[in-house]
């Protein structure tokens, strides 16, 4: 190779070295401030400042839906902690038991009030049929 | 043996030659099997047990996103070829892919917005996947706008090249960024090493889209890249001897 490439080729991996080195040092120092949502082991963790507007995520404890009128409760777990979470409102088609969820709003004397509510679906596409059948399964 | 390959494959006026023929067959075979694909998920694929019917935007989602990066990557490859060995026609390729690339991660951006409102409550989170794609999109814009920001042409492929260089670090995190931090977007659906979380029936008009949307938008690359190389060697005999 002509000693002018071999310099290019260097010129070429410093380039990308220098950019993938400043972009993880950014990603690094950002962290977890990344995250869309807190967990809730995490969110009871955190020193959370009352007021302050945060995202739960997690999934919605089995048979914790309680309906009342347009006001829903239910307990988001990540199956260490549970949160309480009320909110009143239409949430999405895809918010049921056992489906991931991620509220915002506001954590107050244990119980999260949520003014958003998202649903989180996971990977898996199959057809009706099948999904009952892995079910039975 | 490596240097004399690039040569003959990388003169201009070959790939002009060359893509001639191909272009005919690449978009018969890119519309054919986006035809078979989509009417085969939109109509003959089972309806999602989780979502319904929603889940079909799957079928153009997908595929633009996997092209949205795949470009990129290829442009990629073609900044290595023309700072290291100062190809011309790998700056004229990206040249003519960029603007190809903004276009299919907007398509990428917008169906999952509209596929977001249904199913997750929302159009637009700041979550990772979905931010790291935006900026995947603001590259590519930026790419174009620094090219056309010199009157001197050589300049501007050298710069461009760099900062396609230095924008490929994106490609990975815009693809691992559902592993490494909690998204609202889920994880990947089909991986590289084989396994699949979506069922076959689905599966597989998703793969004809994919291919071809592939054949389809190399097709559209082809026909931008020959316009561009036209254009920029019009004072070269053999563009002379070819019009």
């Amino acid at each position: 190779m002509l000693q002018a490439r071999k310099n290019r080729l260097w010129k070429f991996f410093i380039i990308l070295f220098l950019s993938a080195g400043g972009i993880s040092l950014i990603l690094f120092s950002l962290n977890s401030k990344l995250d869309l949502f807190y967990t809730p082991s995490e969110m009871l963790e955190a020193d959370i400042k009352p007021g302050y507007r945060i995202k739960l995520g997690g999934m919605v404890k089995t048979g914790s839906i309680i309906r009342n009128g347009t006001t829903i409760k239910f307990i988001a777990t990540d199956f260490v902690k549970e949160v309480p979470v009320i909110f009143d409102g239409v949430p999405p088609d895809l918010f049921k038991e056992d489906s991931g969820v991620v509220v915002l709003g506001y954590f107050l004397d244990g119980m999260f009030e949520a003014e958003e509510i998202f649903a989180k679906h996971d990977e898996n596409y199959m057809p009706p049929a099948l999904s009952i059948e892995g079910a039975k399964i | 043996m490596i240097s004399a390959f690039i040569h003959k494959f990388s003169s201009p006026k070959s790939f002009v030659q060359i893509t001639k023929t191909l272009y005919p067959l690449f978009i018969f075979t890119g519309l054919s099997m986006l035809i078979i694909g989509w009417t085969w998920g939109l109509l003959f694929a089972p309806p999602d047990a989780v979502q319904g019917n929603s889940y079909r935007i799957i079928f153009l989602h997908v595929p633009a996103v996997i092209f949205a990066e795949l470009i990129y990557f290829f442009m990629a490859l073609c900044a290595l070829m023309h700072i290291v060995w100062r190809v011309r026609l790998a700056a004229y390729l990206i040249k003519s892919a960029a603007p190809i690339g903004a276009m299919i991660t907007f398509i990428g951006l917008f169906s999952g917005s509209i596929w977001g409102i249904p199913t997750w409550g929302t159009w637009w989170q700041w979550d990772a996947r979905i931010t790291s794609t935006l900026i995947l999109f603001i590259m590519y814009l930026g790419i174009l706008t620094l090219h056309g920001s010199f009157s001197n042409l050589e300049k501007s492929d050298r710069l461009m090249s760099i900062l396609v260089v230095i924008g490929v670090v994106n490609i990975p995190i815009i693809k691992k960024s559902v592993d490494w931090w909690s998204t609202l977007h889920q994880p990947a659906s089909i991986s590289v090493s084989g396994g699949s979380s979506i069922d076959p029936s689905m599966l597989y008009p998703l793969i004809i889209s994919v291919i071809g949307l592939g054949f389809t938008l190399i097709s559209l690359g082809i026909l931008t890249s020959r316009s561009y190389i036209l254009g920029r060697e019009k004072n070269k005999k053999w563009v002379l001897d070819h019009v």
